[in-house]
């Protein structure tokens, strides 16, 4: 789609969730907003980043949505922050609702704050912090898109993403647990097992549509002896919309009743599915908001933990998944926590033939889907597609049918830009391909 | 034109070096303070290991990725801020002048290095003008203060250069070379030339971020 048409689309994107929002601002209301928050929450990074830019453009190639756009400039990273935040400092707050309606789109759903722009700056100025900060300011005054506005709704009204409520959280764990002995008569999903080492915690999404992944977490853990529990109560989701919709004050919520819910069961450390949005709120962003410089409870990531238990014996390859297999790199666990060469590892052990896809680790192209901006639903998916064709192009010169993703929202992203661009492809997870091929001594 | 030249040798070049001195100073101590109050992850995550392993990487052309990825651009940068910094310390003129009225003379490139270099930053000026002009994502943002930092480096070497030739009226072009130096340097903390000053705070910033808390590379 040309800019022009975009913009044009932009226009006429009905999203009650912004227009509502806009339909009750004032300039002055606005410019108070954004007063404060540059004044109480911004400080040195804010200035400096925006100061010592200097406009060279070297920012450009890195991000996903300037090259499928095929180079409009108006997609780069540094464009994107003169549409909002240079503006609103030049003006010092005094903006319009339009100019806010703008801005919104542009923080909300054109930046999935993958930082891969960060990589590419030589001053390594971090685009993802200046569009978190005109997020903050759009949350601040109500203009947020509708469907990530519910979930963050869902995360203040219930502790999780997805609006379950407490029973169901656990009649979904038990269903699962029934279900998984069939095949492993000695299974248990330990709930609020105190002094258990681990905690494992997923996110909302799971026990809404996802639950064959926490049959198979808890068929990796019974087969590996892992000392386990859930918990019962709320506090078991990690997921964090709120962290995307600039709503940093129940992020902080949500991240002090996850750890002081593995804190009132005494584990050693939490183990989290292979989710990416998840791992960076309670590694890097929700810990910092409640001042935190580390965590209170480590936490493993799904990639790391199967890495450890593949190095300690007590994961055993049955057989190889003999289908030729591709690895995105998500951008929360790689330019985010590191993972790319243990996440091979994994890979490499349980999969005869894998094909890298280029540009990869820390280099590799978002899915488009992270950042919130697929949360922002249906009105944004074309959003999303045009953005990405690079992922496609990317995926597609690999030559392969099967892509391991291990996060969720990638997932979701490239299942979409899979269907849209019609590559035949199939996602996987770390978690369903060790399902298949992992040695099961319990199981009938 | 005496008069005008004792003013701009004499009182202008203290104001000016003032200037560029004591506002970079204030640059950094308040930059500093802002951290201490507001940001303050950045003084906390800031690792000394990490931080230096992410300058050096950058400071080093065709390491990066992106770097790579524009050849052109990597090596015309790099020689431009090198002949940049060093061509003025070590120019022969220069350091005549700092003999004659402070007693302080050293080492000097010799007069054909300085002549190439002090050329090489006009001729890189006009390549970044150029650039910016003609390439879609640089114009994008382009605003009128780009192109007046730009002229602002690009009168000092090239009025320095035509002096040094004595292409034009001597004691006129002359004074435009002190004079425009001087509102380079009292820029510097003012401008967009402060990445001058924090350049390497931000770089090694998001190196301490990414290398100690993230654990990935930034290059």
């Amino acid at each position: 789609m040309s800019k022009e048409a975009l913009a044009e689309r932009n226009k006429h994107v009905v999203d009650p969730g912004l227009e509502l929002g806009l339909s009750r601002l004032t300039p002055d209301k606005i410019e108070k907003a954004i007063q404060r928050v540059l004044r109480n929450e911004t400080g040195a990074r804010l200035k400096m980043y925006t100061e010592m830019c200097v406009r060279c453009g070297l920012c450009a190639e890195a991000c996903h949505y300037y090259l499928s756009h095929d180079g409009d400039p108006a997609y780069a990273p540094v464009a994107k922050v003169k549409r909002t935040m240079w503006e609103m400092l030049k003006r010092k707050g005094r903006v319009g609702p339009e100019f806010l309606r703008q801005a919104a789109l542009v923080a909300y759903t054109e930046c999935n704050l993958c930082r891969r722009c960060a990589i590419y700056c030589p001053f390594g100025i971090d685009t993802a912090y200046i569009i978190q900060v005109v997020r903050r300011i759009c949350h601040l005054l109500g203009v947020t898109p509708q469907y990530i506005q519910d979930t963050a709704h869902s995360h203040s009204a219930t502790m999780n993403q997805m609006w379950v409520k407490d029973d169901e959280w656990i009649d979904s764990l038990m269903w699962q647990e029934e279900e998984a002995r069939d095949e492993i008569p000695n299974l248990r999903i330990p709930l609020e097992k105190e002094g258990a080492e681990i905690m494992y915690s997923v996110i909302a999404p799971e026990p809404k549509f996802q639950t064959q992944l926490i049959y198979m977490a808890a068929v990796i853990m019974n087969e590996t002896g892992m000392d386990w529990t859930m918990p019962a109560t709320p506090g078991w989701d990690n997921s964090d919309m709120t962290m995307f919709t600039g709503d940093f004050e129940i992020m902080g919520r949500l991240k002090r009743l996850h750890f002081e819910t593995a804190q009132r069961l005494r584990v050693k450390r939490i183990v989290m599915g292979e989710c990416g949005h998840a791992y960076r709120s309670i590694y890097d962003v929700g810990n910092r908001w409640l001042g935190w410089r580390n965590l209170p409870v480590p936490v493993t990531h799904a990639v790391e933990f199967y890495w450890e238990l593949l190095n300690s014996g007590r994961l055993k390859v049955a057989r190889q998944f003999e289908e030729p297999v591709t690895l995105h790199d998500p951008c929360n666990i790689v330019r985010g926590r590191g993972l790319h060469e243990k996440a091979r590892d994994v890979l490499r052990a349980f999969c005869k033939t894998f094909v890298e896809m280029e540009p990869n680790r820390e280099h590799n192209y978002c899915c488009c889907a992270g950042g919130g901006v697929i949360n922002c639903g249906p009105p944004y998916k074309m959003v999303r597609m045009a953005g990405n064709k690079v992922k496609a192009d990317q995926m597609k010169a690999t030559g392969v049918k099967v892509v391991i993703a291990p996060c969720h929202n990638c997932h979701s992203g490239l299942e979409d830009i899979i269907h849209h661009y019609e590559l035949g492809m199939e996602t996987k997870f770390f978690s369903q391909i060790i399902y298949e091929c992992m040695e099961k001594p319990n199981a009938v | 034109m005496h008069t005008i030249y004792n003013l701009v040798v004499g009182p202008l070049t203290w104001i000016a070096g003032a200037v560029f001195v004591f506002g970079s100073i204030y640059r950094l101590v308040s930059m500093y303070l802002s951290a201490k109050k507001k940001d303050p992850f950045l003084l906390e995550y800031m690792d000394f290991k990490y931080g230096l392993r992410s300058i050096l990487h950058w400071i080093v052309p065709f390491v990066p990725v992106n770097s790579k990825r524009h050849p052109t651009v990597t090596v015309i940068t790099f020689l431009f801020h090198l002949c940049l910094i060093f061509t003025p310390i070590f120019l022969l003129a220069h350091v005549v002048l700092l003999d004659t009225y402070h007693g302080l003379g050293f080492w000097t490139f010799p007069e054909t290095w300085s002549d190439v270099m002090a050329a090489f930053v006009v001729g890189a000026c006009l390549f970044f003008g150029i650039r910016r002009a003609v390439l879609k994502e640089v114009r994008y943002v382009t605003s009128a203060m780009d192109w007046v930092v730009l002229v602002m480096v690009f009168l000092p070497f090239l009025t320095g250069f035509l002096a040094y030739h004595q292409i034009g009226p001597y004691q006129v072009i002359l004074i435009i070379h002190i004079l425009s130096g001087q509102v380079m340097l009292a820029a510097i903390p003012f401008t967009r030339l402060s990445h001058m000053l924090f350049a390497a705070v931000t770089r090694a910033y998001i190196g301490s971020e990414f290398g100690a808390v993230r654990q990935a590379r930034d290059w």
